[in-house]
């Protein structure tokens, strides 16, 4: 009974500060995921729950055509995604943040203008980008019409070998001012001594770069290679607005997202296709999965290799 | 004389009073959030007649509409008045017994078209669940000045269709505004090109009645005559998304455009200059052009509704040839009444073309009941085909073997 007054009096106000955000977060996140998950195991006709149904939602997404032709599909263009943008960011992101860090006369417009697109909301992004990409009017076909490239004007987003290209493309151009940001903030974290005690043991610049600067940044490259994973396996609203929910063309950009979306509640654009719950909670069931374990990986070997000065 | 006024004061309230208690209030819910105006002027010439009954209109997000209605229907409550979608859109609904069935209490149903109420029948029951609203028809739209310039004529044959086609690319225009960024365009292309080559309401029946499936030649035949359009669809046509159609065609850079009826309000308001004709895409000899038609939606009502009467009486006047002539008047669609004749000459042009040849939008129609629909199919495949990523045999086979998931061909 003291004890527990005693273990109130000490830890009392943290229980009050915790409860309200564990309350928002149970009714706004928890619960919702658990409800999902079940609805995963039910036949749906419609919106009306049926019998239950065991793992059969999970059995039809991953082994049925085409359910499994397009979960496949999804999780390997998901993959691209990742693999493309993590390449992006750790070479021109760091690139440019090395760049940055040096201090120079106008470096602090170059470090607000990289940042701007993240600033804009990706309905826009995509929005603006459609219309540039645009092969009879938009701004680039312009552009190359004007130096005499003609032929290089394509239908980028309208072929499928270029379209999820482009689109990645686009979300990097609006994404890479957050690995900058988070990059120049851990190098100029590096206490200046190292770099110093280098170039006095007669290291080069990048000899200082390879062998003092980027293993202590590996921990900040970790956390950012996290984030994008977690965000470029939720990807959504770019391909929304540029493509629409079918993943066109024909699926070349379809992505977990797109797909689970079309699979609950049918592709508005062909309109009045009956949704399927159930399948499409299994999807977003096995998409958590596929993003929680990776993820559970990604955060263990960050705090493993946790550096402090 | 004050008791006398006190007398009149209070047997005129009395009379509001009961007015008021006596006036029914209906819920009429919608996706048109673009006709609210229209459907105000409807509401209140029905409110002139009906003086007991109010009708509240609200319109909700056309892509949320048909999730905030089943979930509102389904916990008991929604609106007195529906708005329903057509086809696999109402069957779902009429199943699950959360719309009243129409055709014993709307005596005017029984004037309605087969063809039309096929919209919004429940095909288990056979029952009709709503009184169909607008019909929309696909066909060639041209642009008659450009025609007049070059000294073209309507085309009554497919060689002639071309002829025309290279006619206008000569003259520095692209024949068709059709393009192929967005698949649902591609079905809509479908539906202009392919009943002239599939062969309309026979082959529909074939393939209803189980004595064909997607691998008949026929249906071959239409896909490939849509792939034989690929040199005179705009530059870069696999970039040529929606409005880019609307565009290129409001704007005189193309001379064509295989598309809906429902096109017409948008190109006059791009450009009110342009006169607009109609023709059914040609088939190979004279006479064996055909356009698609369907019915865009119906209006019914909820089963729990406690205002029945009260609806049955609105959805009746819904069915009167009176207001099928308000509609298509104010808001330049064709009606789903039966008789009523456009006041817009482009709009009369397609009525009469969809009465000689007009043939229900085959996916649309008879395959949107499952997934992978037969228009997700006849779609995403097409749009491989065009962008040169498969060929048509690929094409039909996966069509075929999309449908086969959930329908049975017997």
């Amino acid at each position: 009974m003291a004890n527990a007054r005693r273990w109130w009096g000490r830890h009392g106000h943290l229980v009050v500060f915790l409860l309200p955000a564990l309350l928002i977060y149970g009714a706004f996140m928890a619960y919702p995921l658990v409800s999902s998950l079940s609805y995963s195991l039910y036949e749906w006709d419609g919106f009306i729950r049926r019998g239950f149904a065991g793992l059969d939602n999970f059995v039809t997404v991953l082994t049925r055509w085409p359910f499994n032709e397009r979960f496949w599909g999804a999780l390997r263009h998901n993959a691209l995604f990742f693999a493309l943008t993590f390449v992006i960011q750790t070479t021109l992101g760091l690139y440019l943040a090395v760049l940055l860090a040096r201090r120079w006369r106008g470096s602090a417009f170059f470090q607000a203008t990289y940042f701007l697109p993240h600033t804009l909301s990706l309905v826009v992004v995509g929005f603006l980008w459609r219309m540039m990409l645009n092969p009879t009017w938009g701004a680039v076909a312009q552009g190359l019409r004007r130096v005499g490239l003609e032929e290089w004007v394509q239908p980028w987003l309208g072929q499928s070998g270029t379209a999820l290209v482009t689109i990645i493309l686009v979300n990097a151009w609006a994404w890479l001012g957050f690995p900058i940001l988070v990059f120049l903030a851990a190098i100029q974290a590096i206490p200046k001594e190292f770099d110093e005690a280098a170039l006095v043991d007669g290291a080069n610049g990048w000899q200082r770069f390879r062998f003092v600067s980027f293993p202590l940044l590996l921990p900040s490259l970790a956390m950012v290679s996290i984030l994008t994973f977690i965000w470029d396996f939720n990807a959504f609203e770019l391909v929304f607005v540029m493509q629409g929910a079918s993943g066109a063309p024909s699926y070349a950009t379809d992505l977990l997202a797109t797909f689970f979306y079309r699979t609950s509640f049918g592709d508005p654009t062909t309109g009045g296709e009956p949704g399927q719950t159930g399948l499409g909670a299994a999807i977003g069931v096995l998409m958590l999965v596929i993003i929680g374990i990776v993820s559970a990986f990604g955060v263990r070997f960050t705090q493993r290799s946790q550096t402090e000065y | 004389m004050n008791r006398t006024i006190r007398l009149l004061a209070t047997t005129l309230a009395l009379s509001l009073l009961t007015a008021a208690l006596a006036q029914t209030t209906l819920e009429f819910w919608s996706w048109r959030t673009e006709d609210v105006e229209a459907y105000e002027k409807f509401i209140a010439a029905f409110e002139a007649d009906n003086t007991d009954i109010q009708v509240n209109f609200t319109p909700y997000l056309n892509t949320e509409y048909n999730t905030i209605v089943a979930t509102a229907l389904q916990g008991g409550g929604g609106p007195d008045i529906v708005h329903l979608r057509a086809y696999g859109g109402i069957e779902a609904l009429a199943e699950a017994g959360l719309i009243l069935r129409l055709d014993d209490k709307v005596p005017a149903l029984a004037d309605f078209a087969p063809g039309i109420l096929l919209g919004a029948t429940n095909r288990a029951d056979g029952g009709v669940y709503g009184v169909p609203f607008a019909l929309q028809t696909v066909q060639v739209l041209y642009n008659v000045d450009m025609f007049e310039e070059l000294g073209l004529s309507e085309p009554t044959t497919w060689d002639e269709f071309l002829a025309v086609g290279d006619a206008l690319k000569e003259s520095g225009v692209y024949a068709l505004a059709n393009g192929a960024l967005e698949p649902w365009t591609l079905e809509t292309l479908f539906g202009g090109v392919g009943p002239a080559f599939y062969g309309g309401d026979e082959y529909l029946e074939a393939v209803t009645g189980g004595e064909a499936d997607f691998t008949d030649p026929r249906f071959a035949a239409a896909l490939e005559h849509m792939v034989a359009l690929q040199p005179y669809l705009a530059e870069n046509y696999m970039g040529v998304g929606y409005t880019d159609m609307q565009s290129l065609f409001a704007f005189e850079q193309a001379g064509m455009l295989i598309g809906g009826s429902y096109e017409l309000g948008t190109l006059a308001q791009l450009n009110p200059e342009l006169t607009v004709g109609s023709f059914a895409v040609p088939g190979e000899a004279p006479g064996d052009a055909a356009i698609s038609y369907y019915v865009d939606g119906s209006y019914g009502i909820n089963a729990t509704s406690p205002n029945q009467e009260a609806a049955l009486r609105f959805i009746a006047f819904l069915a009167t040839q009176e207001y099928g002539q308000m509609f298509t008047d104010e808001l330049q669609q064709i009606s789903a009444v039966p008789g009523v004749q456009p006041s817009s000459e482009a709009l009369a042009d397609m009525v009469a073309l969809m009465d000689e040849a007009g043939t229900p939008y085959l996916m649309l129609t008879a395959f949107r009941y499952g997934q992978p629909s037969g228009s997700t199919l006849l779609q995403n495949e097409m749009q491989a085909v065009m962008g040169g990523d498969q060929s048509v045999a690929d094409a039909v086979a996966n069509i075929q073997r999309g449908v086969s998931e959930w329908y049975d061909f017997e």
